[in-house]
């Protein structure tokens, strides 16, 4: 377990605190309400605020200039790619956690489409130790619905949910469930330990060799399009299953105006349905494929502007109920051709957070704050993956897991000095907002100057 | 003299004007006749663009000093070089010009070339290629208007209407009513262009 | 212009340079020495993915005749179903000395990954890739209408004014798509006909008008009607399901004698090849007097050398100068 050399951050000078410090005060943050405070982090819970926190300050704890920057709850991923077993060479639990937190994040949930599939409690269990042992983040394996993603019949869900793992959200993702009989059985199953059926809606027989939102540019360009009612369509059946059998159904990168529009729907109606948007989503569009860069391939595809315009509404009005990144890393060989055989997908973990306040926060056309960043980034993932020490406010008693992030600061995005293994980014070339500064995991110091900081004894 | 052009720079001097040209044209159109014992089986090729334009001038010519009152497309047509030139890789694309060879054709003519100055020859040279692209002549001969000197090929004119000395640095501009709106032959301190 | 990958990046006056430059080649073809030296020492690869002996004979035809060496590069069916190889068969090309690569794909847009991705430095040209693009076609089309609807006032003029009828499956189709860029910036006005099935959501913002009914398109005058191959087993459920029976197409959308009597005996015919006789075109038309499917073959040599010329008849990375 090391870092791919390759991709490590070089000649930063870093300040790291002495070693084994497991104090911090951290001075003059802003929290999300727009009040200032300074924290005191102790034993992996934050153990004051304001002024008792403040007079801790000459008891040689190590203190953090926090001026200017905003203080979220660490940011929880409900949809992260680790790739971790199978694909090391395009991303490894290691590398993969750390660059999370380097985003930002202080829990992602590994996606079960793993070689082999994280079917069973015995691939939940290894990865989740994988993440435990790589200490930059809480990793909370998923599950796959059915076994090999074959969408032929139920993967072990009790053992996995039974397992250390404590596995709470199920996805076949990359494949829909589309059988809607062992989609009713999946949402059924899962009530029995208070688990969620994660959704990745689309009609196969509609997206046979689609490779773009199918739509104006993909009639120009003469790629095969991925029509937006493959998507809606799976929705439409999958919330009122969750309906009927009185389940709660997660939507997977929920990416059309159509898609909004059903869940908004559901949602009156009283079913229990969440969804996710990814960040891509929120500021990409359609017309990026016009030069057949395979960086722009991603399943669910990028849609038009107006869908563009639609799902940041749907996250500002809480239709949809989070961000998540869905961090797919690839080797550049997959990437580096012809766009119809190239992968489908893009890293996030590391741009997630500039991208959201860019699209959202930074925008005039919607009403989203920094209250909104910590609720859809880190409050309402951690419920919807029922992990009950994530999410959590800032406040006393609740534990250290923070992110500091210095939103004044723009960064331009280079591949290959990000951490994750892979460089298939699509923002590459940009300049984005919000520089993550520092973030705590349960107390522990895992970025500090924008820099990662190993676990004492496994650099 | 005649008066100044839009297109003439300050530094230029007029060495031939249009009466010049005018007598040049005629003599050489008389040598033609009497090189060849008068005007059948002889064809006029020009290459564009003012070669064309001079050819042209020449047929008439003559047409009129051999007593024939056929058309000049009979006796002249044009000939596009661009595609066997010795320099094309060293130039952006140069856009074809047409090709127009009278009905008879040239196999076993005289075909006389003519062009508006001759310098290096790589011209007169591209010229020949043209030609046995086209068919079989019985020989071919050259009429320049100017000839300047410089020569980097064995190549001489048979009918010259002026041997102009020039320095190398010099350039040399040939100006047609038909194109330029005037006549005349120009002498100029170079700016690198090739006449 | 530097590569030439879309009908749609030509402006007006570049796509009339090379009619121009074609009915040029078009004359030097008609001599008994038909090679040209423009191209001496140049080599030219036909990079081929896709079978098309025609698209590949037609371009090493016009390549030789402009005294140009050629390698013929077929990949179809070999380990070239990754993409991966595309870069490295054409770097390996390169390293091999090519001046130029022409490109057949059956993938949308390989030719300008090829020509974008700082894979290779050579000019590119698009023989055809996938449903997208295959502007030589359209080219020979246009030198096709223009030489015969506008005869000896060819030279330099545009097609505007013309009526062009293109039918059959748009949706798969990259002639479609490269005609009716180059026919709208030329000056033509494009209708196509088609089953709903066969044209791409999105067809409404292309620059032509789209009609179901091949009759109705007829009775409203065209002087041109470009029959598009139409593959039989696009009917079968598992090519698309996209019309009910070859029968049925043919009665609705093929050229038969009734209608072929309706365009009247000015219209040009015109198929890119190779037909279904009997499918979207009746023998009647194929073989009628107003038909110019042969005439297309041999234009697209001269529009061919045109193209080659101009992208590589000059010094490297040098433009301008078309006109």
């Amino acid at each position: 377990m090391s870092a791919p050399a390759s991709k490590d951050r070089s000649g930063a000078s870093v300040a790291a605190p002495a070693r084994g410090t497991s104090e911090y005060l951290i001075l003059g943050a802003t929290l999300p309400d727009g009040s200032t405070t300074d924290l005191l982090l102790r034993d992996g819970v934050i153990a004051a605020t304001g002024a008792e926190a403040t007079s801790a300050r000459d008891s040689g704890v190590s203190t953090i200039d926090a001026t200017g920057l905003v203080v979220l709850p660490g940011l929880v991923d409900l949809h992260t790619h680790l790739r971790e077993p199978g694909r090391e060479d395009a991303e490894t639990v290691w590398s993969g956690t750390r660059a999370a937190a380097l985003g930002g994040f202080t829990c992602v949930h590994a996606m079960a489409n793993t070689q082999p599939v994280a079917d069973t409690a015995g691939v939940v269990e290894q990865v989740w130790r994988l993440g435990r042992d790589a200490g930059w983040v809480d990793v909370r394996p998923v599950g796959a619905v059915t076994v090999g993603l074959g969408g032929e019949r139920l993967a072990e869900l009790g053992a996995m949910a039974d397992s250390a793992a404590t596995v709470r959200v199920f996805s076949d993702d990359g494949v829909c469930v589309d059988d809607p009989v062992l989609m009713r059985r999946a949402l059924e199953y899962v009530k029995a330990f208070d688990g969620v059926i994660a959704q990745h809606a689309q009609e196969p027989r509609l997206t046979s060799g689609a490779v773009m939102n199918e739509g104006v540019v993909s009639a120009e360009l003469g790629l095969t399009g991925w029509p937006a009612v493959a998507e809606e369509s799976i929705i439409a059946r999958d919330v009122l299953l969750a309906e009927h059998v009185g389940s709660r159904v997660h939507i997977c990168h929920l990416s059309t105006a159509g898609s909004v529009d059903i869940v908004r729907w559901a949602k009156a109606r009283g079913i229990q349905v969440t969804a996710e948007v990814t960040p891509h989503h929120l500021l990409l569009t359609d017309e990026a494929v016009r030069g057949y860069d395979p960086q722009f391939k991603v399943n669910p595809p990028l849609r038009t502007a107006q869908d563009v315009l639609a799902v940041r509404q749907g996250l500002a009005d809480g239709t949809i109920d989070i961000v998540a990144t869905d961090h797919a890393p690839h080797p550049s060989e997959d990437k580096d051709c012809e766009f119809d055989v190239a992968a489908f997908g893009m890293t996030g973990l590391e741009t997630a957070l500039s991208v959201v306040i860019e699209s959202m926060v930074l925008a005039d056309d919607v009403e989203f704050g920094w209250e909104d960043v910590a609720r859809t980034m880190s409050s309402a993932p951690a419920a919807i993956g029922r992990v009950h020490d994530q999410g959590r406010p800032v406040a006393v008693g609740e534990p250290a897991h923070l992110t500091l992030v210095d939103p004044g600061s723009r960064w331009p995005v280079v591949p290959r000095e990000l951490l994750t293994a892979s460089d298939n980014t699509p923002f590459a070339g940009r300049e984005l907002p919000g520089r993550v500064v520092a973030t705590f995991y349960g107390g522990r110091a895992t970025v500090l100057d924008a820099t990662p900081i190993p676990i004492e004894g496994l650099a | 003299m005649t008066s100044g052009t839009p297109a003439r720079s300050a530094t230029e001097r007029v060495v031939l004007d249009s009466s010049d040209i005018a007598r040049a044209l005629t003599r050489i159109a008389h040598e033609i006749i009497e090189r060849n014992n008068g005007s059948a089986g002889l064809v006029l090729l020009g290459i564009p663009t003012r070669g064309a334009d001079l050819a042209r001038r020449l047929g008439e010519r003559v047409l009129q000093a051999d007593g024939r009152d056929d058309p000049a497309e009979t006796l002249v047509g044009t000939l596009d070089i661009t595609l066997h030139r010795d320099d094309l890789r060293r130039h952006p694309v140069r856009p074809i010009e047409p090709t127009t060879i009278p009905a008879s054709g040239i196999d076993d003519k005289v075909v006389v070339l003519v062009d508006d100055v001759l310098f290096s020859g790589r011209t007169v040279r591209a010229a020949l290629d043209a030609i046995s692209d086209v068919g079989r002549p019985r020989a071919i001969q050259l009429a320049v208007l100017v000839d300047r000197g410089h020569r980097e090929l064995p190549i001489r004119a048979d009918y010259v209407g002026k041997n102009l000395p020039t320095a190398a640095a010099e350039h040399v501009r040939v100006r047609l009513a038909e194109v330029d709106g005037v006549d005349e032959v120009a002498i100029g301190r170079s700016t690198g262009e090739e006449s | 212009m530097r590569h030439l990958l879309s009908a749609k990046d030509l402006s007006r006056e570049e796509a009339v340079a090379i009619l121009d430059t074609a009915a040029t080649m078009a004359a030097t073809q008609q001599r008994e020495i038909k090679k040209l030296p423009p191209l001496r020492g140049k080599t030219v690869v036909n990079l081929f993915f896709e079978d098309s002996t025609r698209t590949r004979i037609s371009f090493e035809a016009a390549a030789k005749r402009l005294s140009a060496d050629v390698i013929n590069f077929s990949a179809k069916g070999s380990s070239v179903s990754k993409g991966e190889s595309l870069k490295d068969t054409a770097q390996t090309l390169q390293a091999m000395g090519a001046d130029g690569v022409i490109i057949r794909h059956p993938a949308s847009g390989a030719p300008f990954r090829l020509a974008t991705s700082g894979w290779i430095d050579t000019p590119v040209i698009n023989a055809g890739d996938g449903k997208h693009q295959h502007p030589t076609q359209a080219l020979l089309d246009a030198y096709t209408m223009r030489r015969n609807l506008r005869g000896d006032d060819a030279i330099g003029s545009d097609l505007g004014g013309v009526r062009v009828l293109v039918v059959g499956d748009v949706l798969h189709s990259r002639v479609a798509r490269s005609n009716v860029d180059l026919l709208h910036t030329l000056g033509a006005t494009v209708t196509l006909v088609s089953p709903p099935t066969l044209l791409p959501v999105g067809v409404e913002r292309w620059p032509c008008a789209v009609s179901y009914d091949l009759d109705g398109a007829i009775a409203q005058g065209a002087d041109a009607i470009m029959m598009l191959r139409v593959q039989r087993e696009r009917m079968s459920a598992a090519g698309g399901g996209f019309f009910p029976s070859p029968q049925e197409y043919s009665r609705k959308f093929g050229l038969d004698r009734n209608r072929l009597a309706a365009l009247g005996p000015d219209a040009l015919v015109m198929h890119p090849g190779p037909m279904n006789r009997g499918l979207e075109i009746s023998a009647e038309a194929a073989d009628s007097a107003q038909a110019v499917i042969l005439e297309q073959v041999t234009n697209g040599v001269a529009v061919r050398m045109a193209v080659l010329y101009m992208l590589l008849g000059g010094s490297e990375g040098a433009t301008g100068g078309t006109a």
